[in-house]
């Protein structure tokens, strides 16, 4: 049964508050202030998940965001679940359920284990040799390695939770309240500057504030009770916004920074109801001071990946701040003074230390005749070759270091244990840094990468500057910190600091052992499974780069980007390659430093709010007439209005046949409407469009085909001449900002002696149009004073008239080829307009229609929809719509571009009407068109563009695109699909009412 | 994400803007009379360095103002901003 190994109280843990929770479905208990870390430590627990490849037994190795191995699901599930959870940085609460990911069917006993004996089966690039071989096998492969691998479950259920965004503006933030980030938010805020301090833990002082050692003194008090002190005074500054358990995400530049702060996840579920759970604070901050810390190195050797193998320093946190013993028996590998911290540690607590493992020969420290005066091994020179343990470790093996670090010498030494701390020094945590753009230079002494260039208003402190020891942090942080925020003094000039460490370290990046390498498994990246092994094999295939043996080994690759690991895979590069460390450079960090939930990064825009939509006036209307809506842009377009349970195919025959019958009624709103006045408005349509424009009457209207400089079809529309120098330009529904925009270029840069003035007024007119044989009727109800004869009012023209008291335009235009009306009015009357129409049409079967109807009446008329029968590879001649195009006029832009020698060819696609030989068949939009199946590989000459049956022709019509089509007209051709082919005839593209007689009809 | 100093409007969020690729390339006052090549040129051929890049920007979702941006690609310094039509003040 499982031991408590709760040894010592501490002040950071309410041991009155007593919390159950639940691991594997079995119910613990810990305390509040645990994590589920130090809470599973407490009951003995090590082993918590599986490592990824080999499904090798994994434990708990850290204490924070950098752990690898225990990650957890939460809440299985339920609609709370999350994956890919670090046990190492959860609060435990009341309810809490976290359970192993990785391994199935449980974490004692693993199907995927058996991928650990057939390693040698398994080298680095295993997934790319093995599985792309042969291709067809690949979806067999899927399956098996979906299964076994994969990391967590995704929740399937909607997220009750409630995400927000705060924008934060400051004249300082601070990444990190260790120590040094304590002593700059002082600084800061004590000189009124605005200032945000952010650390990812729930509470403040990071490693320092749990130091209680003789041997770490600041100002002769110890340096934990003495930051604790500056830690009270600065929650009284009043600019000094502290924020915890929050995570900076990314670090981007102008000093624009994304962090994650957590508010409910600490809580019961219960309590969390309505609370907001997480927030993205976007911070752009006048200054940045990075104080992030450093991260602990492990230890690269043979077995080095077992439960119960911990870093040095996370034994230290979870006996000091948490009173946990992560064992009873505990060994430490060490290569510097951090162990000796730690083994003193726990001697004061009255756990037991066994022996210390040192690869230095020669070591003059303090800490070390403390740990002696203990009588405690110390075992100097020496290194382990090998831990034994299944589950848990229980046994170390050492061996005598050669004087040159490369081999082992002498006989092994066996030692039982029940935890092993491993110190390989410490990296500083550099990855923010590194995202905001700023270059890290090699330090030799220590082999660690440290800060050199930086690309903003920034600067990086403590130990994540390479400052490791305290001495060092209490020495140079106030200088750092009066240049940098430009102030005279700070607090701590004159602070006194003692400490026992010496910063001597026998760096060696990949230990030897007594066995050969590719025997040995010794593990880099822990969650990923890549070893030493992988390393140098890939440099064996000839992997030079760093980012290419990253990616063949997947070294750095999972979810804690390798931040244990990933200096030690540089290290034994560089000592393979024979090269400099620093000269390959580090692989890039990218954001997110820790994972994101989507919530947070989505924030409130879901459900309704995921994107703005657009409405037009009469979309009540359409609602309450039961339309389904399609999306258009941002614009809900009605669609079809289904009437009596019609598909959508019987609801777009009848409304195309009402339309062409006796009248349709089409709701036109969205289509972009553009003001255009000026004196040279004339002469900038002729130049945007490629017709001619001076001679257009005022009262007319005329349809118009825009290009883009490279020839291609971009937009297209009726624009009509209100007045001597004002126009009202129509485009098309998707395209109406980028027009506008367009136009806007051209004015703006191009053309700027023109005196043209633009403006969007696509939502202040509604456009109602009434189509068919009798839409004369009804709108000469709707408009009585008005005189709709040819005459006066002939097609491609227009009226300012009046419904009631209020102005509206009419313009006699058609999109369906049937007699039409588009009443152009203000929006806020559009709805009482469009319900007269309605009223009045009654006796004439006043159909309302959708855009699928429009769609399929001008498939009938041959019109195109750009966008749909186009797509910026069409010039007008591709087309067929040479009658468009003015020879007269000198320059439109795209002219040059129709007769460059791409666009002059006569292969190139071209516009055609398609006619199935069955008149029942509709071909599919998209489909290809072929002419000769049995040519291997089949010639494609085009694809269908639109396609429909059509009512009113009682036959199936369609229009595509054909290479050569324009000279094809008859011929056969095939459109293969999945179980048939059908045949077409080449058509021309209108395929009724050629003449137009039914515009005046 | 930049700060953009819109010369009309003055300092501004990347997000209100819109990158119109490389400046000063002036569209041909006769098309007509290029050849095949020389209209290419204009039309297709840009200058994508590492380093000094002279563009056009957009306050799109501002005073829909254009004007030119001198940036250092690299690091994404601005190092100057000027109105269309003004010669750049730096080389
Ligand atoms: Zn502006």
């Amino acid at each position: 049964m499982s031991k408590n190994l709760r040894v010592k109280t501490s002040k950071f843990i309410d041991e009155t508050y007593r919390v159950s929770f639940k691991f594997n479905g079995t119910k613990y208990f810990g305390y509040k202030g645990d994590t589920l870390a130090s809470a599973l430590l407490a009951n003995d627990i090590h082993l918590v998940g599986r490592s990824f490849k080999y499904h090798r037994p994994r434990g708990i190795m850290t204490s924070g965001s950098e752990e690898p191995n225990a990650i957890v699901q939460l809440h299985n599930n339920s609609d709370r679940t999350e994956p890919n959870v670090r046990a190492t940085e959860v609060e435990i609460y009341e309810g809490l359920e976290a359970s192993s990911q990785n391994c199935w069917p449980s974490v004692n006993f693993d199907i995927g284990g058996i991928n650990n004996l057939l390693s040698p089966l398994l080298p680095a690039g295993f997934y790319y040799k093995t599985f792309m071989w042969p291709a067809s096998f690949w979806e067999k492969y899927e399956y098996f390695i979906r299964k076994s691998a994969g990391l967590g479950k995704s929740p399937t259920t909607p997220d009750p939770d409630i995400y927000e965004h705060e924008y934060i503006h400051c004249d300082v933030l601070i990444v990190g309240a260790g120590i040094s980030g304590i002593m700059a938010a002082k600084t800061a805020a004590k000189n009124g500057l605005k200032t945000l301090l952010v650390d990812e833990k729930p509470n403040l002082g990071g490693s320092t504030v749990y130091q209680n050692s003789e041997h770490f003194k600041i100002n002769n008090q110890n340096s934990g009770s003495w930051l604790e002190k500056e830690i009270n005074e600065i929650k009284k500054i009043d600019n000094l916004d502290i924020r915890i358990r929050t995570s900076v995400a990314a670090f981007h530049g102008y000093n624009f920074l994304l962090a994650r702060e957590n508010l409910t996840d600490h809580l019961p579920i219960e309590k969390r109801k309505n609370k907001t759970r997480q927030k993205l604070l976007k911070i752009r901050a006048k200054k940045v001071i990075t104080a992030t810390g450093s991260l602990e190195r492990p230890l690269i050797f043979d077995n080095n990946d077992r439960p119960g193998i911990l870093l040095s320093s996370a034994i230290k946190r979870y006996a000091d701040l948490f009173g946990v013993a992560c064992g009873e028996k505990n060994i430490f590998l060490t290569n510097n003074d951090s162990a000796y911290e730690t083994a003193i540690s726990l001697i004061q607590k009255g756990i037991k230390v066994e022996a210390i493992v040192d690869n230095r020969e020669e070591i003059e420290s303090k800490l070390l005749y403390e740990v002696e005066k203990n009588n405690i091994k110390v075992f100097k020179g020496f290194t382990i070759v090998n831990t034994n343990g299944y589950k848990k470790i229980n046994k170390v093996s050492l061996m005598k270091l050669s004087k040159d670090g490369q081999k082992v010498i002498g006989s092994k030494i066996n030692l039982s244990c029940d935890c092993l701390g491993v110190s390989g020094g410490w990296t500083p945590a550099v990855h923010l840094f590194t995202q905001s753009g700023g270059k890290l230079k090699f330090r030799e002494e220590d082999q660690v990468f440290i800060p050199n260039k930086y690309s903003s208003e920034q600067i990086s402190i403590g130990a994540c500057n390479g400052d490791l020891t305290l001495e060092d942090i209490i020495e140079n942080t106030p200088k750092y910190l009066k240049e940098f925020l430009n102030v005279k003094k700070t607090d701590y000039d004159n602070v006194e600091v003692f400490s026992s460490e010496n910063k001597s370290k026998r760096n060696i990046w990949l230990l030897p052992s007594d066995k050969i390498l590719g025997k040995t498994k010794s593990f880099v990246d822990y969650q990923n499974d890549a070893t030493a092994k992988d390393i140098k094999l890939a440099l064996r295939e000839g992997f030079r780069s760093i980012e290419h043996v990253k990616r063949y080994t997947t070294t750095g690759m999972g979810t804690d980007q390798g931040k244990l690991g990933n200096m030690h895979a540089l290290g034994i590069i560089s000592e393979t390659a024979g090269t400099k460390m620093g000269e390959h450079g580090t692989t890039t960090f990218r954001p997110p430093y820790t994972p994101l939930t989507f919530g947070t990064i989505v924030g409130r825009n879901v459900g309704e709010y995921f994107d703005v939509f657009r409405r037009t006036p009469m979309h009540e209307w359409h609602q309450k007439n039961k339309a389904e809506f399609e999306n258009v842009g941002q614009w809900k377009r009605a669609w079809y209005y289904p009437k009596n349970n019609e598909n959508m195919f019987e609801a777009v025959q009848r409304e195309s046949k009402a339309a062409r019958e006796s009248a349709g009624i089409l709701d036109a709103s969205t289509l972009g409407k553009i003001d255009i006045q000026g004196t040279d408005a004339s002469e900038f349509l002729n130049r945007v469009y490629t017709n001619a424009w001076s001679k257009l009457a005022v009262g007319k209207c005329r349809y118009g085909l825009m290009l883009n400089e490279d020839g291609m079809v971009y937009d297209d529309g009726v624009t009509t001449r209100l007045g001597e120098n004002h126009y009202i330009m129509t485009t098309t529904t998707g395209g109406a900002a980028n027009v506008l925009g367009k136009l806007e270029d051209y004015l703006q840069t191009e053309w700027p002696e023109l005196d043209v003035y633009l403006t969007s007024v696509t939502d202040h007119f509604a456009t109602i149009s009434v189509c068919g044989p009798n839409s004369k009727k009804i709108i000469s109800n709707v408009i009585p004073d008005l005189d709709l004869s040819d005459e006066n009012f002939p097609h491609m023209s227009f009226k300012n008239t009046k419904i009631g008291k209020i102005n509206c335009r009419i313009m006699r235009i058609s999109f369906t080829g049937e007699h039409s009306y588009e009443i152009n009015i203000q929006a806020n009357y559009a709805n009482s307009v469009w319900e007269k129409c309605m009223e009045i049409g009654k006796d004439f079967n006043i159909t309302p229609y959708g855009t699928e109807t429009m769609h399929l009446l001008r498939a009938e008329k041959g019109f195109i929809i750009v966008g749909q029968d186009t797509d910026a590879t069409m010039t007008p001649i591709d087309l067929q719509m040479d009658w468009i195009v003015s020879k007269k006029k000198y320059d439109f832009i795209g002219k040059r571009s129709l007769y460059r020698s791409d666009t002059i060819k006569d292969d190139r696609k071209q516009l055609v009407g398609l006619l199935t030989d069955n008149p029942n068949e509709i071909l599919e939009e998209g489909a290809q068109i072929v002419a000769d199946v049995n040519k291997s590989p089949i010639e494609m000459l085009g694809h269908v563009t639109s396609s429909y049956y059509s009512p009113n022709l009682k036959k199936s019509i369609a229009l595509g695109v054909v290479r050569g089509g324009k000279n094809m007209m008859g011929k056969k051709l095939i459109i293969p699909m999945e179980n048939k082919t059908i045949n077409v005839t080449v058509a021309d593209p209108v395929f009724l009412d050629k003449e137009n007689k039914r515009l005046n009809a | 994400m930049f700060i953009i100093n819109c010369p009309f409007c003055g300092e501004r969020e990347q997000s209100e803007f819109k990158a119109g690729g490389e400046a000063h390339i002036e569209r041909p006052r006769q098309p007509t009379e290029l050849s095949d090549d020389e209209w290419a040129e204009y039309l297709f051929m840009r200058k994508n360095i590492k380093g000094i890049q002279f563009e056009r920007w957009n306050h799109i979702h501002g005073c829909r103002k254009w004007f030119n941006m001198v940036r250092d690609t690299s690091n994404d310094e601005i190092k100057a901003i000027y109105k269309m039509g003004e010669k750049p003040p730096v080389k």
